[in-house]
């Protein structure tokens, strides 16, 4: 696990791990405002033409982003440059398969670590398709994150978490970005379930959209993932939604850092 | 379903047992889906190695959609054209007009097999919803067809159908409004829905075994065309002809071929405007790439964002192309070749007034490209040409096109 993660999940409080799309509204103020309202670690959305795992909120800010022109090269420079002002802050780079393989994996793994990027999360490559990201990422010393759902049962799990790196990313409902929410039972249960066959960090995301439930599942996980709710604030205030993100990013962050005491 | 053994050095024997030809195919898809589709796949096997599942499609085939197709000797365009012989097999005579039925008859009773309760399907055109619809219909399932909003606006007849049939058709507003928004938008619901609901994919794409299935259950139709073409000439064809858009027609037709060699296959691709404008040619216009849970030709720029498909015909109107036909295509086994808009145009009246048969905007690209070859060759030679469906469905195009006011 990179050394960005293993402090981040060191801390003595859950995690708010934050969700934005790359190219959409003022992305570097964006993110300044997600690492100064309390983000333990950054999701940076690559847009995609096709995003089929998400909701409307997300697919409209990545139809935005693409709109103004967004290219993989503008999102590493962003990377990059987050990483030149926030040196300790985990980043990942999350999106779909054809932009992070056209110039292929061990291309798509050098340019990650040249920019700083601690992880990838690739929602259309599950485990069976191992091979098109994950031995050029771990060989550039790039973590994996996987995903585990609601469908990933025991048996499955195993094959899930070879090659995994990062944290896992425990999607809490079958279904897309920023939908219904799941019944806290559930995921009680499930983070249970996960974190009885890996030492990795759990983390929990989909549907997440109020410091209430945020606060509810860092009771139970090492952390806890919000996206569309940030995306929706860009896309309600434009170029200046900084200010937004980072009061909202902060009501988040406190609700999550206090939800649980984590013994050093 | 096609139960000719195969050989090891065949070109039938594809795909491997993670779902590749080549390079091409696999199981791109969310993590929620994959259990499902390991679990398609193990059914699927399963109901292969079932002769009460086949005996059922064959029944269905037979005596609900019409099977055989026939084969039919286009006399007259033959000596209009004054070259090879050709034939047309007929599956725009199938029940709902094209060869899409053929497939569906197949994956709901997979769907039955599991025990699913609600199918779901994406259509661009209208006519794999129909055919959708029209076995929903037939098996008592309910139903819901995702349909880009400007396909649903430009194809009425076809979502009146539908309804008729007892679906529900969702207008997709996402995107472009076209097929491939509505394949992403069937995949959003069925990736929420997985615990109760078959996804029927129209075409010979998407994650595997999707590419696999779809083939073996279109593949009647090279089956049959070859017992008739025996039974007719006495021989094998010397080039078979259909157009590809996903290419289910296509393979169904070729891949009993595949490995006789003295057989020519050529794929029609939709060159729209021409292959400098705009286009739906992902082979001759496009590059390897993933999308839809495979990898294949697609459409798409340097950073790997997709592009609009554009032809006449709705269902060529896709920026990808089954990962088989991109197999077939890289290790030259099958020629695809290029027809336009305007091409097609042409050969969709010119088949109608020489031979009483209005064929689909997309068997019309098939038909140009058999006027393009046909007089190059002798009159000795045979041409199969795949007329994948009846072209009622685009008087309303056609008559727009042709500046004529219903």
């Amino acid at each position: 696990m990179s050394t960005r993660f293993a402090a981040a999940f060191a801390k003595p409080h859950p995690a708010l791990v934050a969700f934005i799309t790359a190219g959409d509204g003022n992305t570097a103020a964006n993110l300044d405002a997600l690492v100064a309202g309390g983000a333990d670690v950054i999701e940076l959305g690559m847009p995609f033409t096709d995003p089929m795992a998400d909701g409307p909120a997300i697919q409209q800010a990545n139809l935005r982003s693409l709109a103004k022109g967004t290219t993989t090269a503008d999102i590493f420079a962003t990377a990059a440059a987050f990483r030149q002002r926030h040196p300790d802050t985990p980043l990942v780079l999350m999106g779909y398969a054809n932009p992070m393989t056209i110039r292929g994996g061990d291309w798509f793994a050098a340019e990650c670590a040249k920019a700083g990027v601690d992880g990838v999360i690739c929602v259309d490559v599950p485990a069976e398709e191992d091979p098109e990201l994950g031995p050029a990422l771990r060989a550039a010393g790039i973590d994996l994150i996987r995903l585990a759902t609601p469908t990933t049962d025991t048996a499955r799990l195993p094959a899930v978490l070879n090659g995994a790196g990062g944290f896992l990313y425990y999607v809490s409902v079958a279904g897309i970005t920023g939908q219904q929410q799941a019944a806290q039972a559930s995921i009680d249960e499930a983070v249970a379930r996960l974190k009885a066959a890996t030492d990795l960090p759990v983390a929990v995301g989909f549907g997440v959209r109020t410091p209430q439930q945020a606060a509810e599942i860092a009771k139970v996980a090492d952390g806890v993932v919000v996206g569309s709710a940030l995306v929706e604030l860009v896309a309600q205030h434009g170029d200046a939604a900084a200010p937004h993100v980072e009061a909202f990013t902060r009501t988040l962050a406190n609700a999550i850092h206090s939800a649980k005491e984590i013994a050093a | 379903m096609t139960d000719a053994p195969t050989l090891p050095n065949s070109l039938r024997s594809g795909p491997d047992d993670r779902g590749h030809f080549g390079q091409f195919g696999g199981r791109y898809v969310a993590e929620t889906l994959m259990p499902l589709i390991l679990d398609l796949e193990r059914h699927y096997r399963a109901a292969q190695a079932d002769p009460a599942f086949k005996a059922q499609f064959d029944y269905l085939l037979k005596n609900y959609v019409g099977r055989p197709s026939p084969l039919w000797l286009a006399q007259r365009l033959t000596d209009h054209l004054g070259g090879a012989k050709i034939y047309l097999k007929r599956e725009d005579l199938n029940h709902t007009g094209a060869h899409k039925i053929n497939n569906c008859i197949g994956q709901i009773l997979l769907a039955k097999r599991m025990g699913k309760t609600k199918i779901i399907a994406e259509t661009g055109a209208g006519q794999h919803g129909v055919a959708t619809a029209t076995v929903a219909a037939l098996f008592g399932l309910p139903c819901t067809i995702f349909m880009g909003a400007v396909d649903v606006a430009r194809q009425q007849p076809n979502v009146f159908r539908m309804k008729l049939l007892g679906a529900e058709v969702v207008a997709v507003e996402s995107g472009a409004k076209t097929l491939k928004d509505a394949m992403n938008e069937a995949l959003r619901h069925w990736v929420a829905n997985v615990h109760d609901t078959f996804y029927i994919i129209g075409t010979v794409a998407g994650p595997h075994p999707y590419p696999q299935l779809v083939r073996d259950f279109q593949s009647v139709i090279g089956d049959e065309a070859r017992e008739q073409i025996l039974e007719a000439e006495g021989r094998l064809p010397d080039m078979l002809i259909a157009p590809v858009g996903g290419g289910s027609n296509a393979i169904g037709l070729f891949h009993p071929f595949l490995d006789d060699t003295d057989v020519e296959i050529v794929g029609v691709e939709a060159a729209g405007e021409g292959l400098d404008g705009k286009h739906a040619a992902s082979l001759a216009g496009g590059r390897p790439g993933i999308l839809h849970g495979n990898r294949t030709y697609l459409l798409q720029d340097e950073d790997g964002q997709i592009t609009e498909a554009h032809s006449i015909s709705a269902g060529l109107d896709y920026p990808g192309i089954g990962p088989e036909h991109s197999w077939l295509h890289d290790i030259g086994r099958v020629r695809y070749e290029p027809v336009t808009d305007e091409e097609a145009l042409t050969s969709f009246q010119k088949l109608t007034k020489l031979e009483g048969i209005i064929p689909a905007l997309e068997s019309a690209h098939a038909i140009a490209a058999a006027e393009r070859i046909a007089p190059t060759l002798g009159k000795d030679k045979i041409i199969i040409v795949n007329c994948s469906g009846r072209g009622d469905k685009d008087i309303f195009t056609v008559a727009d096109a042709l500046g004529v006011k219903l």
